[in-house]
């Protein structure tokens, strides 16, 4: 196969891929958009195995078939509530890629440089290495701490600053090093040190971020993942893996953003760890004392305010995912709508541990998808609305965003609930969210307190209205 | 503590202030409770009912008042009760402080302490105790009730085989409790409802209740301290009283609700209206207590004049014995339950709060009323001017600041050109024009597939399997080996990622 048609299959391949992300943008196109994907990585492959593999085709089709096989297993097996260590896990696999093929390129030294390029592909592969190490490390670290292995404390070292400064600059050291060395034909140890200063460095990145701070870090490492393949690719001088690198390093970049500004956040804060700077839950200021008192309220209340109900608005947060009550939701929800009473679901952008994590565990219990609402499009309704039912939400639902300007979370955008006639909160306890916050809803004369564990709350509440 | 409750003796009062479960709820205070006998009779609630839940039933009038620590009433005491009252004892009930000051001095005399329930002040924590209101909103429902009696048509419309019904027109003066209560039951009964008031603010209540709000092209609000409304200008009073006369013309029953704390009711149905009204409509006058909204009303009775029905009850809620017993029972208990804090059945008169000060008359022996002016009204006062906004030059915005990026920008991609050889500098162009697509491709993505999008570029990020197979064919054992773990583990990252995206997308529908 000659060059040309190996690059035609690459542009084919390309096209396919950004077509497959446009097709995400809605829910009707996102299937043909995933078939696309996979065509154009069959292509890619084939090309390339077709065009450029000339021996060891055993090996090859045996990795294939294994890792084929363990990653249909995984995506079969796999839990909705577990996505996000799925993707985690399956980002520290991008990165541990990327590393080997980095080492694979540096010891085959098949196409010889000279002069700048040389340098230029010393330092290509260099960064190629540091991100796909990074990003290894991190990505587990994240799967640990999703997975509950490791608390969803951020680990809070007293000068971590310093320490990612040094790491920073201990890898420029060794970067220097190696482009010297590396001129000589040498260089593996300024490289392996190197690998070992960005694997620490991304334990410790992940490890200072706390729990409620996840989707940021998921969406990082998706990003990271992504300029990977990209350094991979100027080091291999390919187009297809620049071009696929940049596409997944700007939409995990996009995502990033998008979860930041939904948390009214600081990026470089959240990446520096802990929440704010550095003084997690103590809210500083004139003490917020909040005025008024808890009304709690039983399922058979809860029974009769829904099935009397016209508008319920149902928020759920990652204490729904925690309880599995999903399915329990969503037969509360199918048995109201055809009563009549027009159910909806609010979702906030950071409500769960990824990205539109709420989103696919509603789908997972077959919620259509056409009464699940994004915040922006539904906080203007809060005030027809009768009933809102807050299930494991707290940071995302609370007032104090908007209402007290020294608060940690001032000017966060948040569900607003309290506007409407009543919000049913169904919480375990009186224990603050992620933030530490205090949350004057609870305190709200139309908020009505459901504790206990949410998805026995919920069964109660179903055979009720049932 | 011990409370006792007798049974009312005003005339027509089927009330009761204690039902067998609010007695219960009360005993969970610490309290004992002590009913007369017979006192729950004409709410239908039997002895043996409260004896059931508890409650002591005692025959002897006198025995109950004297062994009681509180004593709980809805009429105010009458002369001889107030003689059974001795010191240290404690009397809550329905009293209208500010029209009984002879009432306020007697109870001072006996030495005892005695809360009001119309003067607890309406503060969005003592709603549960507001006794007026769950009252007024009794009196609003039963005046329907009555109306419809009196009334006769349907109040629905129809259209059957035998012709054509019309349906009623009701018109709800005043939208307080009871005039929402009002509109809410001649609504479900299938009326038109048109209501009015002066507190323009109470819109969306009528509407809320599917009442048709009318409206007064005259700026003036109506809305007095504490919720109340308060007396209105000569000027607003002419243009409503126009408004009610050509109102008068169209409807068929009129309920009247207007009432102003501590004044008599202003009239707003006059002579001339009644007349105007079509034969057998009715009226309801809800203010017949206080002197009524039309003067033709008498009160307590339901006259004809003028071939309409005035109907000028001042019991309406005491109609629904059992229902008012059973809110006003509950009303008490909450009271009662925030005296008690220590939950230990001693009751503890704090003026620090300002529920109890409001209701409390008479500390004592001591007259306590009027009580200073409360903090803050359930609905927000009405909000100050907002303060006229001061000038502040704008700052003069930078004209380079946004170009900053783009001066840093080329200055790098200019070193970069430099330095770097061409082959280095084509790839440079699709990485970058490869960003910008990602850039504009990502924006579009709907938030609710951000999970899917994740999974899925994962999955095409694992073209780093390219970048393997290009070394797999080396001769270098090393580099085989290196080369066949990034196949494996890439491949279990494409397949893995494309189907999980595949099963959440498929979970995805309508």
């Amino acid at each position: 196969m000659s060059q040309g048609l190996i690059n035609v299959a690459y542009i084919g391949a390309t096209i396919l891929f950004i077509l497959a992300l446009g097709g995400l943008s809605k829910q009707e196109t996102a299937r043909r958009g995933n078939l696309f994907g996979m065509i154009g990585m069959a292509l890619a492959l084939l090309a390339t195995v077709i065009g450029l593999v000339t021996s060891n085709y055993v090996l090859l089709i045996i990795a294939l078939l294994v890792g084929g096989t363990v990653g249909l297993m995984l995506a079969k097996k796999v839990e909705m509530t577990q996505m996000p260590e799925l993707v985690a896990i399956l980002h520290s696999l991008v990165g541990l890629a990327a590393v080997m093929v980095g080492y694979a390129n540096f010891l085959s030294h098949a196409i010889e440089f000279t002069g700048v390029e040389k340098t230029i592909h010393d330092i290509e592969t260099y960064i190629g290495i540091l991100i796909g190490a990074m990003t290894f490390s991190g990505s587990v670290v994240a799967y640990l701490k999703l997975s509950g292995k490791w608390g969803g404390k951020p680990l809070l070292l007293p000068a971590r600053h310093w320490l990612n400064l040094g790491l920073l600059i201990l890898a420029i050291y060794f970067g220097v090093q190696f482009v010297e060395q590396a001129a000589q034909g040498g260089g593996l140890f300024p490289l392996v040190a190197m690998t070992f200063i960005a694997l620490l460095f991304g334990i410790h990145m992940v490890a200072a971020i706390g729990g409620a701070d996840m989707p940021v870090v998921v969406s990082m490492l998706n990003s990271y993942s992504g300029w990977a393949a990209a350094a991979l690719g100027f080091m291999l001088s390919n187009d297809l893996l620049i071009v696929v690198g940049a596409l997944v390093g700007s939409s995990g970049a996009i995502l990033s953003y998008i979860m930041c500004r939904a948390m009214n956040r600081n990026f470089i804060s959240v990446i520096a760890g802990g929440f704010g700077s550095g003084t997690p839950s103590k809210s500083s200021g004139p003490a917020t004392e909040i005025e008024g008192e808890v009304t709690p309220i039983n399922v058979d209340e809860v029974a009769d305010l829904v099935s009397t109900a016209k508008e319920v608005m149902i928020i759920p947060g990652y204490g729904m995912a925690v309880a599995q009550a999903q399915h329990m939701v969503s037969d509360i929800t199918k048995t109201l709508r055809k009563k009549g009473v027009n159910v909806r679901f609010g979702i906030h952008p950071v409500a769960g541990r990824m990205p539109g994590h709420m989103n696919v565990l509603l789908a997972e219990a077959k919620v259509p998808y056409d009464i699940v609402f994004e915040m922006d499009e539904i906080n203007e309704d809060f005030p027809d609305v009768d009933v809102s039912i807050v299930i494991g939400a707290n940071d995302i639902v609370n007032p104090a965003a908007q209402e007290v300007p020294d608060s940690p979370i001032a000017g966060m955008p948040v569900l607003e609930p309290w506007h409407g006639k009543t919000t049913i909160v169904l919480k375990r306890g009186m224990a603050t969210g992620y933030a530490g916050v205090e949350n004057p809803l609870f305190y709200k004369d139309n908020t009505r307190m459901l504790f206990g564990d949410a998805k026995e709350s919920l069964e109660s509440l179903f055979k009720l209205v049932s | 503590m011990r409370i006792g409750v007798p049974k009312e003796i005003f005339a027509g009062e089927r009330r009761v202030a204690t039902t067998p479960e609010a007695a219960q709820q009360l005993q969970k205070l610490g309290f004992s409770v002590a009913i007369e006998a017979g006192a729950g009779e004409a709410a239908k609630l039997r002895d043996s009912e409260y004896e059931a839940a508890g409650v002591e039933v005692i025959s002897s009038t006198e025995s109950l008042w004297t062994s009681s620590d509180i004593i709980l009433k809805v009429r105010a005491p009458e002369d001889h009760e107030i003689d059974l009252l001795k010191e240290g004892q404690m009397l809550i009930s329905f009293m209208a402080p500010a029209q009984n000051p002879e009432l306020l001095q007697k109870l001072a005399d006996r030495k005892v302490t005695a809360l009001a329930m119309e003067t607890i002040p309406r503060l969005s924590r003592s709603q549960k105790m507001d006794a007026l209101s769950s009252m007024a909103n009794i009196g609003g429902y039963r005046a329907i009730v009555e109306a419809a009696q009196h009334f006769g048509r349907f109040f629905t419309g129809q259209i059957t085989a035998a012709g054509k019904v019309p349906p009623a027109k009701v018109l709800v003066i005043g939208a307080g409790v009871a005039g929402l209560a009002a509109i809410g039951a001649a609504r479900s009964m299938g009326a038109i409802v048109r209501a009015f008031d002066t507190r323009p603010e109470v819109k969306e209540q009528v509407e809320s209740m599917d009442g048709e709000f009318l409206m007064l092209e005259f700026e003036e609000d109506g809305s007095g301290e504490g919720g109340y409304a308060k007396t209105m200008s000569q000027e607003f009073i002419d243009a409503e009283m126009a408004l009610f006369a050509e109102q008068a013309k169209e409807v068929d029953i009129i309920v009247t609700t207007a009432l102003i704390p501590g004044k008599p009711a202003p009239e707003l149905i006059t002579e001339d209206m009644v007349k105007s009204m079509r034969e057998g409509s009715v009226i309801v006058d809800l203010a017949a207590a206080m002197g009524g909204n039309c003067k033709l009303v008498e009160k307590d009775k339901v006259v004809v004049k003028h071939g309409v029905n005035l109907i000028g009850y001042t019991d309406l809620p005491s109609r629904l014995p059992t229902q008012a017993s059973q809110l006003y029972a509950t009303n008490l208990r909450h009271l009662l339950s925030d005296m008690t804090p220590e939950k230990d059945g001693q009751v503890i008169v704090d003026f620090e709060d300002e529920v109890v000060r409001g209701a409390t008359v008479v500390k004592e022996g001591e007259i306590t009323f009027p009580p200073p002016p409360p903090k803050l009204s359930a609905a927000p006062a009405k909000k100050p001017e907002p303060a006229p906004i001061e000038v502040v030059e704008p700052k003069e915005p930078s004209k380079l600041k946004p170009w900053i990026p783009f001066i840093v920008g080329a200055l790098a991609l200019w070193g970069l050109g430099s330095v770097a050889p061409a082959s280095f500098m084509s790839h440079f162009t699709v990485f970058v024009l490869a960003c910008f697509v990602g850039y504009m491709v990502i924006w579009n993505v709907s938030p609710s597939l951000h999970t899917p999008l994740m999974s899925v570029t994962n999955a095409i990020s694992s073209i780093i399997i390219i970048g393997a197979l290009l070394q797999i064919s080396s001769p270098d054992g090393w580099v085989i080996f290196l080369a066949g773990i990034a196949v494996l583990i890439t491949s279990v990252n494409i397949v893995g990622g494309f189907a999980v995206t595949q099963r959440m997308l498929d979970m995805f529908r309508k």
